[in-house]
């Protein structure tokens, strides 16, 4: 919010000012087309029809630059890693990112031994949501990006922290 | 064709480059002197009565007990149906074999996954780097005296 962020006093216009802000963030949480292994799949189908996550007012985006939201579906390799970090700093801020499914969280099924697997997305950008499962069903995903809603309405723009 | 004939028809033809018969193994392989593999197998693909058109397969194999480093070429034939696998065995602190890219392009990712995982060179190869593991990596992770590192780039591993 530039110039205005964190600046004001706490009173009932900012604070509904605020809030309104929250909402339009949290009902437009358009998300980066990034799937790197078999939760990928259950990515798609959690946007297709059957669970339509366009009602959540996320729909995809093919490039960082447009996104508000980093959905990270996958195992992410070593190699990857590097790619991963770029496009999170492509991203314009207010910027998220939920890690899906175990590989993402902590290296998942490759957590042993495994020599170019990233265990855990975490190392290398910050997470605002866990979600478990190997996949999570897209049901776990709604309720990962409805969790994200909820921090989202809690923040502050304008008024003072 | 049985994997015993084509053992026979090669040992016949390389006189002295064909080491031994392996029959437990599936497909029954052949052991291969390895500065004549690519003979060998320009052999077997051109051959009418062979026609191993397709390489299914080619893997290195670390055999750290006996000192060795091994490559296995998995060949078959669509017309044929017969299989058979080339074995070479190499030195294992310099372990070099010629390019087999010459007889099956597709030799060329399944050559740099060796060379990346266990660090077997094939000379003459048209681009040998890294397929699997980032450029900058140190080692390669399947050899069997691999140590993992404590950190790459900036995060732990
Ligand atoms: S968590 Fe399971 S389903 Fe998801 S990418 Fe990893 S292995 Fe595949």
């Amino acid at each position: 919010m530039g110039v205005l962020e964190d600046k004001l006093p706490d009173n009932i216009l900012f604070t509904n000012v605020d809030k309104f802000l929250n909402w339009s963030k949290k009902s437009s949480l358009w998300y980066m087309l990034f799937a790197t292994a078999c939760c990928g799949i259950e990515l798609m189908q959690a946007g297709a029809s059957r669970y339509d996550l366009d009602r959540f007012g996320a729909i995809f985006r093919a490039s960082p630059r447009q996104s508000d939201l980093m959905i990270v579906a996958g195992t992410i390799t070593h190699m990857m890693a590097d790619r991963v970090k770029r496009l999170y700093e492509q991203m314009p801020s207010p910027k998220y990112v939920i890690a899906m499914g175990s590989c993402a969280n902590t290296g998942g099924p490759f957590f042993k031994d495994s020599y170019s697997v990233l265990k855990g997305v975490d190392k290398i950008i910050p997470v605002d949501v866990y979600v478990p499962g190997c996949p999570p069903k897209p049901e776990a995903l709604i309720e990962g990006i409805m969790k994200l809603q909820k921090k989202v309405m809690e923040e502050k723009n304008l008024v003072k922290k | 064709m049985e994997p015993k004939q084509i053992y026979e028809i090669l040992s016949g033809k390389f006189n002295g480059k064909i080491k031994q018969f392996v029959e437990n193994t599936f497909p029954p392989s052949v052991i291969v002197e390895p500065d004549s593999v690519v003979d060998v197998c320009r052999f077997l693909k051109t051959e009418e009565s062979m026609d191993f058109k397709s390489l299914i397969c080619l893997s290195g194999v670390d055999l750290k007990e006996q000192g060795k480093m091994a490559v296995v070429y998995h060949l078959g034939s669509m017309n044929h149906k017969h299989k058979i696998a080339i074995k070479v065995e190499l030195d294992r602190n310099n372990p070099h074999v010629q390019t087999v890219e010459s007889v099956w392009p597709g030799a060329n990712w399944y050559e740099r996954e060796a060379y990346d995982l266990l660090g077997i060179i094939f000379d003459g190869h048209s681009d040998l780097r890294r397929i699997l593991m980032p450029e900058d990596w140190e080692g390669h992770p399947m050899r069997k005296d691999y140590v993992y590192p404590k950190q790459y780039h900036t995060w732990d591993v």
